[in-house]
């Protein structure tokens, strides 16, 4: 019964290199079928697929750890969609708390 | 992180990177020539950009209706944004199309108050989804024509349909590439899947020459340097779908093409029942307020 | 273990909380606060997860491209995060196939907010402006939570949360700007969300017996009436502003205590809806589970894939 809920696909970190001259950092994870399927999940989710953004994948299970390495996830948005942009809602300085 | 006020500790200093504040955003059509080029008819420029426009229109309308029912949550966040994408090739489009014609109809005005005899997507994309496999299908064959379309738009004469059109190859690129691979992993799975994939190109099929029949304006417009003639795709378009099936452990359908109307089909504006409920969908709220502003 | 060493892993975690420094996934924790944080993140996530579905309902009927764009946008960051929330849930030893199977089940739980219908288009601003605002109230000391995979997606979420907020006034703002059927509707969607929004920072303080642990172990850091309380006394003038009427009599500014005083919270109502008895309840678990089950031929023929193709490259 556990066998069957387990989740099918297999857990895969994330890291990005946000811009060159930069390393790579670990942004979080996610599931994957393949290596090639984990690429292209952490292109769509952790950086909307801005381009000049380099990824590694690698399969969770695969790693050695002696402590843990996590570090805040920054990276820029796709420029060309706007509305992802908070400045780009016309808010009027006279609404509190915006 | 100060806790008097949320929002000031939500965009404290140092997330440039992430949002840009204040940065220009990248408008597709920066430093491009937005009048129309000469010797062209408006009308006819204008109806070929509410073709590649309703199309893209029109699929994205379908992916959204992907979301929340998508297969896993990934693929939720994949769906959208090939739905995203082709609804921004399709504001593009269809801003164009507005301009050419003269009348400075807005995106808006020709999504939401044309009629359904008026738009001119092909059939292929206004069908309902069916399942992953069937939708799939649909993608695949849709974005290999499509991209194979847009990298020679990109050469066109029109200044903004070759901006337009050089954005979407990027995208485009994506879009088929998601659709092969999941194309292979359906063919090539689970024999179950196997026969779901096949059965969902199999239903496809009968719908994939319409993408090849040129319409007279693109012909006429495609003589002009303007248009791509979508007849010269077909070459491109079988061996990329051989390339694929093969992978997929799939057979390329054998299924005669669906009738028109009198010879009539999407490009003329002669759609399948299913369009009118698209439509319908699509219009009922901003038709609902003819007069809002939204 | 020996009692000694138990006892220096706990007096080492309690060293980490108190210091306000951060626990990590493989440091030990105590069970119970693996267990708390394990349920929060999963009905956290759950809730981004089944919150996609009463605003995913307008993205076919947005009557404009562009709030088509930013609404769908929207929608797939909600995704977004679920993911963000699941993957952190699964370095405390969570799956995520597992937690997906108790939200389908019924036995765990997500904001009850969602559970309210999604009647006009205004009721996506309203979203925006009342449920985004009052999640980012909520969410916002989450950044400082002591589990850090938690406290860093939170500090994603509430940025894009943020804007989503945004969004929503900015929406809401362009329609008092437009018919009078307009404005009747985002008054109406107001009336409808208002009370729902208060509800969603939990019962009050007396009555909410988790609280005092959760604040120790500084995963919780305010409690559920303070963050009511700073909600009512932002929103109220941003009402103000967008010319709408917010729908309580008792609703006054009080001078002593320098916040509003608001009327009394109908709790039977609240509680109705959290036994699974909400207007739209049992269509959002349906709604999730039907997904699930059928994309499960999906999942397993990209594992079926990924199977053999590996077994190829071992081969050769």
């Amino acid at each position: 019964m556990t066998e069957q809920i387990k989740h099918e696909w297999p857990l895969y970190e994330v890291f990005v290199r946000s811009k060159r001259g930069l390393n790579h950092v670990h942004v979080g994870s996610l599931h994957a079928a393949d290596d090639e399927m984990a690429i292209r999940h952490a292109r769509d989710l952790y950086t909307r697929r801005n381009e000049g953004v380099s990824i590694w994948v690698v399969r969770a299970a695969d790693i050695t750890a002696s402590s843990p390495d996590e570090k805040d996830p920054f990276f820029a948005p796709s420029a060309d969609k706007v509305y992802r942009h908070p400045t780009f809602y016309d808010i009027p300085d006279t609404v509190p708390h915006m | 992180m100060s806790f008097d006020n949320a929002y000031e500790a939500v965009s404290e200093a140092n997330d440039e990177a992430r949002w840009a504040f204040g940065t220009g955003f990248e408008d597709p059509l920066a430093g491009v020539d937005t009048t129309l080029p000469t010797g062209v008819d408006g009308e006819d420029l204008a109806a070929y950009c509410l073709m590649l426009g309703d199309d893209a229109l029109i699929a994205s309308h379908r992916l959204q209706e992907w979301c929340t029912h998508a297969p896993e949550l990934e693929d939720e966040v994949a769906l959208a944004n090939i739905g995203l994408d082709l609804l921004g090739q399709a504001r593009l489009l269809l801003t164009r199309a507005g301009k050419a014609e003269g009348s400075e109809r807005s995106e808006d005005a020709l999504a939401f108050f044309r009629d359904e005899h008026e738009f001119r997507n092909v059939r292929l994309t206004e069908i309902p989804n069916g399942d992953f496999a069937f939708s799939i299908a649909r993608l695949l064959v849709f974005a290999t024509w499509r991209l194979a379309l847009l990298q020679r738009l990109a050469d066109s004469k029109d200044p903004v349909l070759a901006a337009i059109a050089a954005k979407g190859v990027k995208e485009v690129t994506y879009h088929r590439d998601y659709a092969a691979q999941w194309t292979v992993r359906l063919g090539d799975g689970t024999d179950y899947s196997r026969k779901r994939m096949q059965t969902g190109l199999d239903a496809v099929w009968p719908l994939v020459d319409e993408l090849f029949a040129p319409h007279p304006i693109e012909r006429q417009l495609a003589d002009a340097g303007i248009a791509v003639d979508p007849a010269g795709l077909r070459a491109e378009f079988d061996d990329v779908l051989a390339q694929v099936c093969t992978a997929a452990t799939l057979t390329i359908p054998d299924a005669p093409p669906r009738a028109g109307v009198s010879g009539r089909t999407g490009r003329d504006g002669v759609h399948t029942e299913d369009m009118g409920f698209l439509i319908a969908e699509l219009q009922s709220v901003a038709r609902a307020h003819p007069e809002a502003t939204w | 273990m020996t009692t000694t060493e138990l006892s220096d892993l706990e007096r080492h975690f309690e060293r980490t909380i108190e210091h306000d420094l951060r626990v990590e996934p493989r440091d030990w924790v105590p069970d119970e606060y693996r267990a708390t944080l394990i349920r929060q993140i999963a009905q956290h996530a759950h809730s981004e997860i089944i919150g996609m579905q009463p605003e995913g309902n307008w993205i076919t009927r947005a009557p404009s491209l562009r709030r088509k764009a930013i609404l769908l946008a929207k929608v797939q960051d909600e995704a977004g995060h679920g993911l963000y929330l699941y993957s952190a849930a699964e370095t405390l030893g969570a799956d995520r196939g597992e937690l997906t199977q108790r939200l389908i089940s019924g036995k765990q739980k997500y904001s009850s907010i969602f559970n309210y219908p999604t009647l006009t288009f205004a009721d996506v601003g309203v979203i925006g402006w009342l449920v985004d605002g009052a999640a980012i109230c909520n969410q916002v000391p989450l950044c400082r939570c002591s589990y850090g995979p938690y406290a860093r997606a939170m500090i994603r979420i509430c940025k894009e949360e943020s804007f989503h907020q945004r969004q929503g006034y900015e929406l809401l703002m362009t329609m008092m700007r437009g018919t009078k059927a307009q404005r009747q509707m985002v008054q109406d969607a107001t009336d409808r969300w208002w009370w729902p929004s208060l509800m969603m920072f939990g019962p009050p303080d007396g009555d909410s017996p988790n609280t005092a642990q959760s604040m120790a172990w500084k995963v919780k850091r305010h409690t559920n009436d303070e963050l009511r309380q700073r909600f009512v006394d932002m929103t109220v003038p941003q009402a103000e502003a967008l010319g709408v009427t917010l729908p309580d009599a008792d609703l006054a500014w009080n001078q002593e205590r320098a916040s509003y005083d608001f009327g009394e919270i109908d709790w039977s109502e609240f509680k109705q809806v959290l036994r699974g008895n909400g207007p739209c309840s049992a269509q959002r678990v349906a709604h999730r589970k039907r997904a699930h089950d059928e994309g499960a031929w999906v999942r397993e023929a990209a594992a079926a894939h990924a199977r053999k193709h590996r077994e190829a490259v071992a081969v050769a």
